[in-house]
């Protein structure tokens, strides 16, 4: 790793600060993307903004009708919240399902969604809830954040603050996880709430997505039936070593499958 | 260059350190704890895993500067002049080691795996809870078993 000069910041205006200074920075949230990285020599910046020490970052309430999970929030805590699997037990069980132990004590959802990487598990779970992500500038929805691979909607020294979710009628998350790395080979996330049916796939593409004619399936019917028929082109999906385009599109049409049925599942 | 302190195993250490030093390098090169190892350079094996306040993390993977004020424990922290940790005699007992490059973060992820999960473990939630950590030699079958064992034992001695 190429050394750096560190800072910790106890508030977002310091973070703002310490951003601003001209030389390249960057902000450091859990790590378990950035760290990596930076340890392989992959990326260099002369400053790393550590926003470890602000303490309003962390945290998940309710807000009417909004669940809002703070942006330093790390996987491991949304797993556990009682507040969250009370209101939306699909997003608990997506963040117990990534990485593992270790990984979901430091990661974070801020970090998660900046990233953008397009086989995490988070994006797909902000696209099919119409989630909010809230910065110390503006308010931008899910569906114009995720931009493409890596890429999202931020300006540079836009800082994530917190995301709302919508409560569903109903979520469900599914994935097939890439037995080394358990990021998603595919993972479809399915919401219906009083505005319609969702359908976001991660892992398939350069960057999340909604699959509509699912949606549109779902819409009329909303029983694993309607999805039997349909198959997603398999055209422009991901092909590397581990799944072959034809074979991520055959899994995401299971995981809606069994996102579905998790989503039909009575709450326990 | 900055100077960080902490907890470490229960005593305050203080240092001066990189922008870029790692918790791991700082354990291993700065304090001589060379228990915690470091198998990857992807944040997959384990091998380096500590308790930081409390949680089990890949020290490979956080900044040292990060763990100000923070109490980390290490393998080094675990046995007493009483013996070993209940957890490491069952490691023993149980076999659950050949080279045993990977057993410091076994054991400190299975201590963590007691404290989230309680004592009596099934090896389905063991197996799971232990995906964070690899072993290139055992096949993981003893590494359960002790672990389930060590939980037992841990129950049996009412200790942490
Ligand atoms: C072994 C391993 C397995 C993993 N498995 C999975 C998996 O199964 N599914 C999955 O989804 N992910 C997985 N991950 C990634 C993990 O979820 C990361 O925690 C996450 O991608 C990044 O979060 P972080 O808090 O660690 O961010 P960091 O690594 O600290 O930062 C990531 C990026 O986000 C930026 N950033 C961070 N916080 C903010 C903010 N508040 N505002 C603006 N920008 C910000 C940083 O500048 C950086 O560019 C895995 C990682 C590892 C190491
Ligand atoms: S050395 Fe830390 S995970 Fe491999
Ligand atoms: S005992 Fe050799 S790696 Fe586990």
């Amino acid at each position: 790793m190429y050394d750096f000069e560190y800072r910790r910041v106890g508030s977002i205006a310091e973070a703002q600060a310490a951003l601003a200074g001209g030389s390249s920075s960057k902000l450091l949230a859990g790590g378990m993307s950035l760290l990596p990285v930076l340890k392989q020599r992959l990326a260099r910046y002369d400053g790393i903004v550590d926003l470890g020490g602000i303490a309003t970052l962390r945290g998940i309430h309710r807000d009417n009708a909004d669940l809002v999970i703070g942006a330093m929030t790390t996987h491991a805590t949304v797993a556990a919240s009682a507040l969250v699997a009370q209101s939306i037990p699909a997003l608990a069980a997506l963040a117990a399902g990534i990485g593992d132990p270790q990984v979901r004590n430091r990661g974070t959802l801020g970090g998660s969604v900046a990233n953008a990487d397009p086989a995490a598990d988070y994006p797909a779970a902000l696209l099919a809830l119409d989630a909010r992500i809230v910065t110390q500038r503006r308010v931008i929805a899910a569906e114009v954040f995720f931009r493409g691979l890596f890429e999202t909607a931020l300006e540079p020294g836009e800082i994530i603050q917190a995301v709302h979710f919508t409560l569903p009628q109903r979520a469900g998350y599914a994935k097939l996880r890439q037995s080394a790395s358990r990021f998603a080979l595919v993972g479809v996330f399915v919401t219906r709430t009083h505005a319609g049916v969702r359908v976001a796939v991660t892992g398939a593409r350069d960057s999340v997505f909604r699959w509509r004619e699912a949606e549109a399936a779902l819409a009329a019917d909303f029983r694993p039936a309607a999805l039997a028929r349909l198959a997603l082109p398999s055209s422009g999906l991901n092909a590397d070593i581990h799944a072959s385009a034809e074979y991520r599109a055959h899994c995401v049409q299971i995981m809606a499958q069994r996102a579905l049925a998790a989503a039909l599942e009575p709450p326990s | 260059m900055p100077v960080v302190s902490m907890q470490v195993n229960g005593q305050t250490v203080r240092a001066a350190v990189e922008g870029r030093t790692l918790l791991v390098q700082f354990l291993r090169e700065t304090l001589s704890l060379t228990g915690t190892h470091v198998g990857c350079d992807t944040t997959q094996c384990g091998c380096c895993t500590v308790h930081l306040d409390g949680a089990a993390v890949k020290s490979c993977t956080v900044l040292a500067l990060s763990c100000e004020g923070a109490a980390v424990t290490t393998i080094e922290g675990l046995a007493s002049e009483r013996g070993l940790h209940p957890m490491q005699a069952a490691f023993r007992e149980h076999h659950a080691l050949q080279c045993g490059f990977c057993t410091p973060g076994m054991v400190m992820s299975a201590l963590a795996i007691v404290s989230r999960c309680g004592p009596d473990l099934d090896q389905a939630t063991i197996r799971r809870e232990l995906e964070g950590n690899l072993c290139r030699c055992t096949g993981y079958h003893n590494i359960v078993k002790a672990v389930q064992a060590g939980a037992a034992a841990m129950k049996e001695a009412d200790r942490p």
